[in-house]
């Protein structure tokens, strides 16, 4: 059985349909493409799938459970995670704090831990450390854990993103155009960290990207959206020579 | 410079209000981006509760059942009320600012206005329009320090003011709900999908922001025991401009600048006659915003992103 299933999936902005009937199967240790052009609803669909939007019809099932009405809080605790397509990281905040935030609901020290200090707290906190050392280590960003990630350069803020989003020990990874604006360097070393979060860790990967040669390397199967509907599906050979893709996305070659 | 050192005792006591209130409007303003312009209000109904509370205790104790000292009962009101008011700050956010959540902002800020009348014309329904004298627990006992004169009530106020702001200082950087604060006042979509329940973040915050104001209403009490329905609005308002000039969504900031503000309303009478106390602390606040517009501790004004 799938991990991720979504069925029929619809959503409405006023009287805009931005995705209409959209259905996705992903299993744990899959990763799957979206790509399409800008405007197509690729990351509507990841604002619905994490709760920030709720679908106007159709369903959303997590292992087998409706999750379409929950809360963000509730589907980040099931195992959904994300990053986003424009960084979204708390500027004055160090590198090692956006992954502690990341245990925030296995924290169980209260007010009195906190103000004194109690061995409960100490070994919560060493405990958390530990493991997100452990993290930053596999994206090798270690060195710069009590930087202020304001003054990282992209390539490493891309990297913590990428580790806030693993460090909450997610099954399901949604990566939203994880390397736009990366020079060619960074690009090789974010698809080595997507695929050992792929390997190491058996999530099942859902990504939206517009490197074709990210997609086609990293996904099994992708799907083309474009206003809001899945136009093919396919293997990265059978996509790339879809007419509908190329009409739509790729683009024609044209005789001059 | 005995009279210098008088000024500043007094400084001390009247900024310990500003600070504390404009702490609130702070805390919300970072992670709703919203002014609760009913915050001045909430300092008053915390003052009546304070009231409420330690009416109630002095008649208990003097009936016999329970033995408490005056100081005890001070100690007990201070909380006991901090905890009340919170729920007033958490049934405004409920029911005032929930529904706006995605609402345009100055949507918002009119609730906040319209939450503050209510509140007054409620107490004052309930209460009629008569002044009401807050008990006098302590008895006022006055040091002199080299000629300079510092009341025990002075001390105490400054001191609870400056323990609370510290304990805030404490919960924001130490505990999981302070860190989640501090993240959701640079970005608040994301930190929902670290498992932070958003609505209880959002309650606490108003909680927290309220005993705080709570507080300060009963200090004031106890330096001014008169109470009046219309006590929060110039606070409330003089709260803000330290909010804003602390930096918008800084507690650190917000505490200072509230300290500030009365060193500032102290000192102008100093040199000027008291009518234009106002007119010119407040001249001199709008030149340093001039200066300085993002206040003390804020951030240049950028666009945020919201999803």
């Amino acid at each position: 059985m799938p991990f991720l299933r979504i069925q029929e999936m619809s959503h409405d902005f006023g009287g805009l349909r931005a995705v209409h009937n959209y259905n996705l199967e992903i299993g744990l240790g899959q990763i799957r493409g979206l790509i399409g052009p800008n405007g197509a609803g690729k990351t509507t669909i990841f604002n619905l799938i994490t709760g920030i939007y709720m679908p106007t019809e159709g369903e959303i099932l997590l292992d087998g459970k409706k999750i379409n009405g929950l809360q963000p809080h509730q589907i980040a605790s099931m195992g959904v995670s994300r990053t986003f397509q424009n960084l979204l990281l708390w500027r004055h905040m160090t590198v090692v704090e956006h992954v502690k935030m990341a245990h925030y609901s296995k924290i169980s020290y209260g007010l009195f831990g906190a103000f004194f200090g109690t061995s409960k707290r100490q070994r919560e906190e060493a405990e958390i450390e530990e493991k997100a050392y452990t993290l930053l280590e596999m994206m090798g960003i270690r060195h710069l854990s009590d930087q202020v990630v304001l003054n990282l350069p992209y390539g490493a803020q891309r990297r913590v993103e990428m580790a806030r989003a693993l460090a909450t020990e997610p099954k399901i990874l949604l990566l939203d155009e994880p390397t736009a604006g990366m020079n060619p360097e960074e690009l090789v070393q974010i698809m080595d960290i997507i695929r050992r979060a792929h390997g190491e860790l058996g999530l099942a990967i859902l990504l939206i990207e517009h490197r074709m040669k990210v997609v086609m390397e990293l996904c099994e199967i992708i799907q083309t959206l474009d206003f809001g509907q899945v136009i093919a599906e396919g293997t990265p050979k059978e996509i790339q020579n879809d007419p509908k893709v190329i009409d739509a996305y790729l683009g024609k070659e044209r005789p001059i | 410079m005995t009279f210098f050192f008088q000024n500043l005792v007094n400084a001390l006591q009247w900024g310990s209000f500003y600070a504390l209130v404009a702490v609130g409007y702070s805390m919300v303003y970072s992670i709703l981006m919203l002014f609760n312009f009913a915050h001045g209000d909430i300092f008053m109904v915390g003052a009546y509760i304070g009231f409420g509370v330690s009416t109630a205790l002095i008649a208990l104790a003097s009936s016999g059942a329970v033995v408490m000292p005056n100081w005890l009962i001070l100690v007990l009101t201070i909380l006991f009320s901090m905890f009340l008011t919170s729920f007033v700050g958490m049934i405004v956010e409920r029911v005032g600012y929930r529904p706006l959540r995605d609402a345009p902002r100055a949507s918002a800020a009119i609730t906040g206005l319209m939450i503050g009348i209510i509140l007054q014309t409620s107490t004052l329904a309930l209460l009629g329009a008569r002044r009401i004298s807050f008990p006098s627990l302590i008895e006022t006992t006055t040091y002199n320090v080299g000629g300079v004169f510092v009341t025990n009530k002075k001390i105490m106020i400054v001191l609870v003011s400056l323990l609370l702001a510290l304990a805030l200082h404490q919960f924001v950087r130490r505990t999981k709900w302070g860190m989640a604060m501090r993240a959701m006042a640079f970005d608040y979509a994301t930190v929902p999908l670290m498992g932070v329940p958003l609505n209880t973040m959002v309650a606490v915050t108003f909680a927290i922001g309220s005993a705080l104001a709570a507080a300060a209403g009963i200090l004031f009490g106890v330096a001014y025991p008169v109470l009046d329905p219309y006590m929060g609005i110039l606070i409330g308002w003089k709260a803000f401009v330290a909010a804003i000039l602390g930096g918008r969504g800084s507690v650190m900031g917000a505490t200072l600048a509230g300290f500030l503000l009365g060193f500032t309303e102290i000192f102008v009478v100093m040199i000027f006659p008291s009518t234009l106390r106002d007119l010119i602390a407040y001249s001199i606040i709008l030149l340093i915003l001039t200066f300085r517009p993002h206040g003390f501790f804020g951030e240049p004004y950028s666009a945020r992103l919201r999803l």
